[in-house]
């Protein structure tokens, strides 16, 4: 199982791929739009690239609620319980 | 239609000869050819193997998260829009000193357009499902793209159009950009064209209906424009980008000026949908309008830079509209095909020739034809086979374009 530091990690891994923000400032309470700079169609991508590398699925619908990086490590440590 | 004059004061290329403006055009004047062999593993079945790709990989120059929400098509757009903006003076201004966004605008061109992003989702789809293709794939793919992207990165918009009319549509984007500022709708326009489409899927459908050539010589010999030995066209990549001005404001700013735009004619052949007609009565038709628009006398044209793919018919139809429209003169301009150095970029073809076109006007230099060893007796024209000199004082010369569907563009530069 996954810590939720490892998550973060591996998560902010894709951030950065995607919209090129430092992995150091993707930390638990970053908002992704306000704090980040990741626009809705980079969240698509964050989230499809996350669901590959955690093995998990996340609902278009559920995307809206994953408003700060601690939302989506939760969401992830959620799904893989 | 109002009087006003239309200058270029700003060029930019990313070819298979170089990445930028400097590069391109001492590869050009020396005779260097970018064709290459396609080493890639997706090459091995093809019929075809070579091709003329960009000089500078275009992600080794441009901001990594940028270039990747870009198609390839985009990116060399991107790069060449960019030295235009930068070399006509408008990157370095400080926020508010530069041009009225409202008064700018981008006609930038692609034949195909994001055809390889396209094509890459498709194989995602396929692969690995529809959840895997990109959000992102619209906005890269779509053929506007190039034209959209230019518009956000230097706030232009008094509009952003894209031409689309095969090869002849990197050229159509100027002969737009040139309307647009006499109509005065813009002071200043961002025109070129781009292409990025050396894919299987392209080469193998070219080549299937006989347009490539399937030499298998020394891949910077293939392309060779009015020799006896053409036997069809390379596939090349690139864009090229220039920043067209109304006079006026170009005088205002102080800008350096490369050429006035004289006249651009676009016509159609109605003849077939691939094939020239063989009497070249369409381009005919637009290099004549093109002069006639610009109050040029045939005789003051000492320079063109032709379509000339290196196939059969074309080649000799463009001859053929050259005697028409300059009579007794045809055989006293210099006629360069500089797609046998680059191979044919399609719908780039037309802007980065007449970056070519501009500089040789500005230079009083005509590249050469490369690979000319035996030139068809069907073509009675003074073919530049080395750099040549062009005469000093005031000289025209004629960017030509023609394109699948039967589209015509050419477009005629005076020297400043």
């Amino acid at each position: 199982m996954a810590t939720t530091e490892e998550i973060r990690t591996d998560l902010a891994e894709i951030v950065n791929e995607v919209a090129g923000v430092d992995t150091d400032d993707v930390q638990l309470d970053k908002s992704f739009v306000d704090d980040l700079d990741v626009d809705s169609l980079s969240m698509v991508e964050v989230v499809v690239a996350a669901e590959e590398k955690f093995g998990v699925s996340i609902p278009d619908d559920e995307v809206k609620n994953l408003k700060t990086v601690g939302d989506a490590v939760a969401y992830i440590e959620r799904a893989q319980a | 239609m109002s009087s006003k004059r239309v200058v270029v004061t700003g060029l930019g290329v990313t070819s298979p000869v170089g990445g930028d403006v400097p590069s391109t055009w001492d590869a050009l004047v020396n005779g260097r050819s970018g064709v290459r062999p396609l080493t890639q593993d997706w090459a091995e079945t093809l019929p075809v193997r070579i091709a003329g790709t960009a000089a500078v990989e275009p992600t080794d120059v441009l901001e990594r998260v940028k270039a990747r929400r870009w198609d390839r098509s985009t990116q060399l757009a991107m790069i060449a829009a960019t030295e235009a903006w930068s070399d006509a003076g408008f990157a370095d201004l400080a926020e508010g000193d530069g041009p009225d966004g409202d008064r700018v605008g981008v006609a930038f061109a692609s034949g195909i357009g994001g055809v390889t992003t396209l094509l890459a989702n498709y194989d995602a789809l396929l692969e690995k499902g529809p959840r895997r293709v990109s959000p992102l794939a619209v906005p890269m793919l779509m053929p506007n793209a190039p034209a959209a992207s230019v518009s956000l990165a230097f706030g232009a918009r008094a509009f952003a159009s894209t031409p689309v009319s095969a090869c002849a549509s990197g050229n159509e984007a100027i002969s737009l950009a040139l309307d647009q500022i006499r109509l005065g709708r813009a002071d200043v326009v961002v025109a070129g064209g781009t292409e990025a489409a050396i894919h299987p899927l392209n080469i193998a459908a070219f080549a299937n209906m006989m347009a490539l050539s399937k030499s298998t010589n020394d891949p910077t010999t293939v392309s060779r424009p009015w020799d006896t030995g053409r036997d069809g066209f390379v596939l090349g990549e690139g864009a090229g980008a220039l920043v067209l001005e109304s006079e006026e404001h170009a005088l205002a700013r102080g800008a350096r000026i490369y050429a006035v735009v004289m006249g651009a004619g676009v016509t159609a052949d109605s003849h077939d949908i691939a094939q020239p007609d063989p009497e070249g009565r369409g381009g005919t038709r637009a290099i004549a309008r093109a002069l006639h628009e610009g109050e040029v006398d045939p005789t003051d044209v000492v320079h063109v830079n032709a379509h000339a793919t290196s196939t059969p018919l074309g080649d000799i139809a463009e001859g053929l509209m050259l005697h028409a429209t300059l009579g007794a003169h045809a055989t006293d301009v210099v006629v360069t095909s500089t797609k046998s150095m680059t191979g044919h970029l399609l719908g780039g073809a037309g802007a980065v020739e007449a970056v070519a076109t501009v500089m040789a006007l500005h230079h009083r230099t005509s590249p050469p034809t490369i690979n000319l060893d035996d030139q068809d007796p069907a073509v009675d024209l003074d073919i530049a086979t080395k750099a040549r000199d062009l005469p000093m004082g005031d000289i025209v010369a004629v960017n030509n374009s023609f394109g699948f569907g039967g589209a015509n563009v050419a477009v005629a530069f005076g020297s400043v």
